[in-house]
């Protein structure tokens, strides 16, 4: 499958020229990018860049004022976020969001009422988490950040999503639980997932991303394989200082 | 011997109190809307049943087997379309269109059935009679009827919340509108079966006053609507079985101030509802701060 990806299969997702409005403020400035199956696309940014904006706009919780974003082929631009979700895009929001006077267990039951069918089943996201049987009775209220980011993780993918979107996972965590659950990421990749995700955490993203752009004030401001990136431009780009290499359109065809 | 009496008086009412208010609970606990249509919709619910028992003769006690998913039905139209119209410009827009919907309620009843009180089966036996235990305590089979029906859908409301899947969707979109969305669930449907569920119940309060009183069309404001506000304060809102609580507890301050004044009754019953919106904002049976 990596190797298709390389001679150009056809995207999964693909948003062109996104431009989303929060009142007066542009959020986010002709934003275009292209995600193929399999893919870790992480999107880096300072706060206020766009980041979770972008997220939201794919899952379709905002809707843009320009642009298209297309999903397996299709326009759902203007398709509501339920039934983007429904079709496979399903998205680990920002600050979690639990349902928090429901248990662990309803939670993942509420994740699973509209699935796809797939690998994931709420016995498979215990084996991925093994603290969470045991206490899947209890309401996520009482669990600790961490323990609750992991159950927003197994909401999502109880769905048996395609495409993955992760906001800020590392957000308002030790380091040392931020490092757990993104090592959990390869054993859910392995189940033929893409994810999207969106990282303030730089050196967290460079370490699983396959693929990486940055935003700043709403813009791109760098694209490429982390790889092909170093240190010093992937700043540049992060703060907007002015050294940065206009990364636009440099992506092979 | 005579406070007794009163007291279980006041307690047996506290289930049509509760009857009233557990819709306009489950309303403003899952979609924020304070529905102040709601006493007229039991009225609606009451009139549906003296047209359906007209026209079908169906026993006036079974009248509810079609009043109930009548008006469950029209909860869920009316639901997803004027209501969710107005929850899409802002929750304060919805004080407003259900205002107006109780406007336009009052004025459609009086314009069709006139001024005149109705009431449901005043040649009933069951609705009409009652038992003595001992000398002073008299009971209406109706009340205790209607006590005891409260109690049941309370238990099946209970478990359709916590049992059944739609239950749990219910509970889920009351928390995180957004998280549900993102869990491919369509809100405004949950939203629906809300207010069916909410519009069945209070149409089901209405049947049984007027069974146990008699009803006009400004009976919904006047008096159902400030009875079950006034149960869901002291109950504790959005708690399921704070509505019985505080439909008793306000039975029961109303028994009492009748028994030291005719005049006081309904004036004893609003001053425990100060007094606990005072005391105990919350009410007495507090649910989890969030929402």
């Amino acid at each position: 499958m990596s190797e298709a990806q390389e001679s150009g299969s056809e995207p999964i997702l693909e948003v062109r020229d996104l431009t989303v409005h929060h009142g007066q403020l542009r959020a986010l400035d002709h934003i275009s990018l292209r995600v193929f199956p399999g893919e870790v696309y992480a999107i880096i940014g300072a706060n206020g860049a766009g980041k979770s904006t972008l997220l939201r706009t794919i899952a379709g919780l905002n809707q843009p004022t320009e642009g298209t974003i297309r999903y397996d082929g299709k326009d759902v631009t203007r398709i509501r976020p339920e039934r983007r979700a429904t079709s496979g895009i399903a998205m680990v929001p920002e600050g979690r969001r639990l349902f928090g006077s429901l248990t662990v267990e309803e939670n993942l039951q509420v994740g699973a009422t509209y699935a796809r069918t797939g690998p994931w089943t709420i016995e498979r996201v215990y084996e991925l988490f093994s603290w969470m049987k045991d206490r899947r009775a209890q309401r996520t209220e009482q669990l600790s950040g961490g323990e609750q980011q992991a159950v927003a993780i197994g909401r999502a993918l109880v769905a048996n999503p395609r495409v993955l979107l992760l906001d800020e996972l590392s957000l308002g965590l030790a380091p040392v639980v931020v490092q757990r659950i993104y090592g959990m990421l390869p054993q859910i990749l392995a189940s033929g997932l893409t994810v999207l995700l969106v990282e303030q955490d730089v050196s967290q993203a460079l370490r699983v991303a396959s693929h990486l752009q940055c935003l700043l004030e709403g813009r791109t401001t760098l694209e490429g394989k982390p790889s092909d990136v170093t240190p010093e431009e992937v700043e540049a780009a992060y703060f907007g200082l002015r050294t940065a290499p206009a990364g636009e359109g440099s992506e092979e065809p | 011997m005579v406070w007794v009496n009163d007291i279980i008086q006041g307690i047996l009412i506290g289930g049509l109190y509760a009857l009233f208010a557990c819709g306009l609970s489950l309303m403003f606990g899952v979609m924020k809307v304070v529905n102040l249509a709601h006493g007229d919709l039991a009225i609606v619910g009451g009139y549906v049943a003296v047209g359906v028992i007209t026209v079908t003769h169906i026993p006036v006690l079974w009248s509810f087997v079609i009043v109930v998913p009548l008006m469950a039905v029209l909860g869920y139209v009316l639901q997803r379309t004027v209501i969710q119209a107005a929850l899409d410009r802002s929750i304060l827009t919805t004080l407003l269109v259900t205002f107006g919907l109780s406007v336009v309620i009052e004025n459609g009843l009086l314009e069709f059935f006139s001024a005149n009180s109705h009431s449901l089966g005043v040649n009933n036996a069951i609705i009409t009679s009652s038992f003595s235990i001992g000398s002073q305590i008299t009971i209406a089979y109706l009340l205790l009827l209607i006590f005891v029906v409260a109690v049941v859908v309370l238990l099946g409301l209970q478990y359709f919340l916590y049992r059944s899947r739609y239950g749990r969707l219910i509970r889920a979109v009351a928390d995180d509108q957004e998280a549900a969305q993102l869990s491919g669930i369509d809100y405004r449907h949950v939203f629906g079966i809300a207010a069916a569920i909410a519009f069945g119940t209070v149409a089901l309060g209405g049947i049984a006053y007027g069974m146990y009183s008699q009803f006009a069309p400004t009976t919904g404001t006047d008096t159902i609507l400030l009875f079950a506000f006034a149960a869901v304060v002291i109950g504790g809102l959005g708690s399921l079985w704070g509505t019985l609580l505080g439909g008793v507890i306000l039975g029961v301050s109303q028994a009492i101030g009748a028994q030291i004044s005719g005049s006081d009754e309904f004036l004893a019953g609003y001053i425990v509802f100060l007094a606990v919106l005072v005391l105990r904002p919350q009410g007495l049976i507090a649910r989890r701060a969030q929402s």
